[in-house]
């Protein structure tokens, strides 16, 4: 018995190959395609963005003659606060702002029974010491090298704000494991904020939230530890790094300032 | 002859020739739309910026907690030649950071100086001395040893004497003090006032480390977050 035969049906235009008309480029292979599927992405934002001049003007500055591993001190610092805002972001994840024993038992909990959780709070914890030591290791090179001179001046002074809102935040948090140690540290440092002549006592009420270490005194240093003053931070090294950018950095001070003999020479 | 596009424009209206203007208008309508979105930003910015902060600082300054009286025992109980540590809440609703260790004893005349302002609040007593714990210092909790009849801070060396006088160390005036009164058969410990090297009361207790001694009572002003009697 012979079945009858059934036509093909058409194949769809795509799959027949066509020939190329005279003259047009010849065709991409697929994987051409994937090759550039990178590129084109980033095309296509760029085309809507204008955001390559911008990222060129941030990474592929020039650095002076003599640039050296001192000068990866800030890059260390920010590194740190990185780490520091994720690992707290985390660890913000089971804290419990309770003065009435729960944020001891919820540290507690962090620290023995959730996976990972010792070492999540250990880089918290041991993080923020390594911050505070690169923020001064950073400031002894800029201070040493000079860099703080004309036009940097006010990337020392935000640099100098930096520094304090990192001891706010050592302050801050130092409370929040609400331990014996964190407790009566805590009472010390603001009862030596309060020592400041007519402004100190009311901001140690600020602080604390009445003039007692009260119920909400716990969650006003947690909102401050981990809103206020990251948000404040954050904005202030944009602000940081914009200047670094604009300004560039500076040679190392034991380069002679015309150490180019073309640049010399034009000059005779 | 410079570019006319750069010569300023007249601030008067009536000098540009807008329909309408009077003699010493100053005001354009761009002027107007300029002013009045400026302003209003202005207005939007501090509607929600001062609610804010008042919010965040208001209670915490200017919230008076209530006078709260706590009975520690009969009046029998307190010796005049030493102390008996009793425990109150001062802050209710935070567990154990909520209370501290009061020192009490019955008020020995011969050692006592007479109250100063000689008038105490309503109610109250000068028959029991109550001591605070809090260091003057900075806020460590001192402990009073019986043997050399001192109260001691284990965190920066303070010393004090038997009526809590400084006697060494960093803490700048004598440890705070509460209102007693004797209440249905009992004494009860109130509200902490602050006292300066002379023993003057200062009702609306300072924090430690604030020095109460000459201009050392200006700088460190009352606040008023701290409860009132009367």
């Amino acid at each position: 018995m012979k079945f009858p035969k059934v036509k093909a049906p058409p194949l769809p235009d795509t799959l027949n190959p066509r020939p190329r008309p005279p003259g047009a480029p010849p065709k991409r292979k697929p994987l051409e395609h994937a090759q550039e599927a990178g590129i084109s992405a980033i095309d296509w934002v760029d085309e809507r963005t204008s955001l390559a001049g911008a990222l060129r003007w941030v990474l592929f500055r020039k650095v002076p003659r003599g640039t050296n591993w001192f000068y990866t001190l800030g890059s260390a610092t920010l590194f740190a606060f990185l780490s520091q805002a994720v690992t707290g972001v985390f660890l913000a994840m089971y804290y419990r702002p309770d003065a009435a024993g729960g944020a001891y038992e919820s540290v507690r909990h962090i620290t023995n029974d959730v996976f990972l959780g010792e070492f999540v709070r250990g880089m918290h914890k041991w993080g923020s010491t390594v911050m505070v030591i690169l923020v001064f290791l950073h400031m002894g090179r800029t201070f040493f090298f000079g860099a703080y001179k004309y036009p940097r001046e006010l990337n020392w002074v935000i640099g100098a704000v930096l520094l304090i809102l990192t001891m706010v935040m050592s302050f801050t948090g130092y409370l929040l494991p609400f331990d014996q140690r964190s407790y009566w540290a805590t009472i010390v440092g603001v009862n030596i904020n309060g020592t400041g002549p007519v402004v100190g006592p009311f901001l140690s009420d600020f602080l604390r939230g009445g003039a007692e270490f009260g119920a909400t005194t716990l969650s006003r240093f947690y909102a401050i530890h981990m809103l206020l003053i990251p948000g404040a931070i954050a904005a202030l090294i944009g602000a940081h790094l914009f200047l670094v950018t604009k300004l560039g950095t500076t040679a190392p001070p034991w380069l002679k300032a015309n150490g180019d003999d073309r640049l010399h020479e034009d000059r005779v | 002859m410079p570019d006319p596009r750069k010569t300023p424009k007249s601030k008067y209206t009536a000098d540009r020739g807008f329909a309408g203007a009077f003699d010493g208008e100053t005001v354009t309508r761009r002027r107007m739309m300029t002013l009045t979105a400026h302003g209003a930003g202005a207005a939007a910015t501090v509607a929600f910026i001062l609610p804010a902060l008042g919010f965040a600082a208001g209670s915490a300054l200017f919230d008076r907690p209530e006078v709260q009286w706590e009975a520690v025992g009969k009046p029998e109980d307190f010796p005049t030649d030493t102390y008996i540590p009793k425990v109150i809440t001062e802050t209710s609703g935070v567990g154990e950071i909520g209370k501290t260790t009061v020192y009490m004893r019955a008020r020995n005349p011969q050692i006592d100086k007479p109250p100063n302002p000689p008038n105490l609040p309503a109610g109250t007593t000068d028959q029991f001395i109550a001591i605070s714990t809090r260091c003057m210092h900075l806020g460590c909790p001192v402990r009073y040893v019986q043997a050399s009849a001192r109260f001691i801070c284990p965190c920066h060396g303070g010393v004090y004497d038997f009526v809590g006088a400084v006697a060494g160390g960093p803490p700048v005036r004598p440890l705070d003090r509460f209102y007693t009164r004797v209440h249905n058969g009992q004494v009860e410990v109130g509200p902490r006032y602050s006292v300066n090297s002379e023993f003057r009361r200062f009702p609306s207790y300072r924090d430690p480390g604030e020095d109460l001694d000459g201009i050392g009572q200006y700088m460190y002003p009352g606040r008023f977050s701290t409860p009132k009697l009367n």
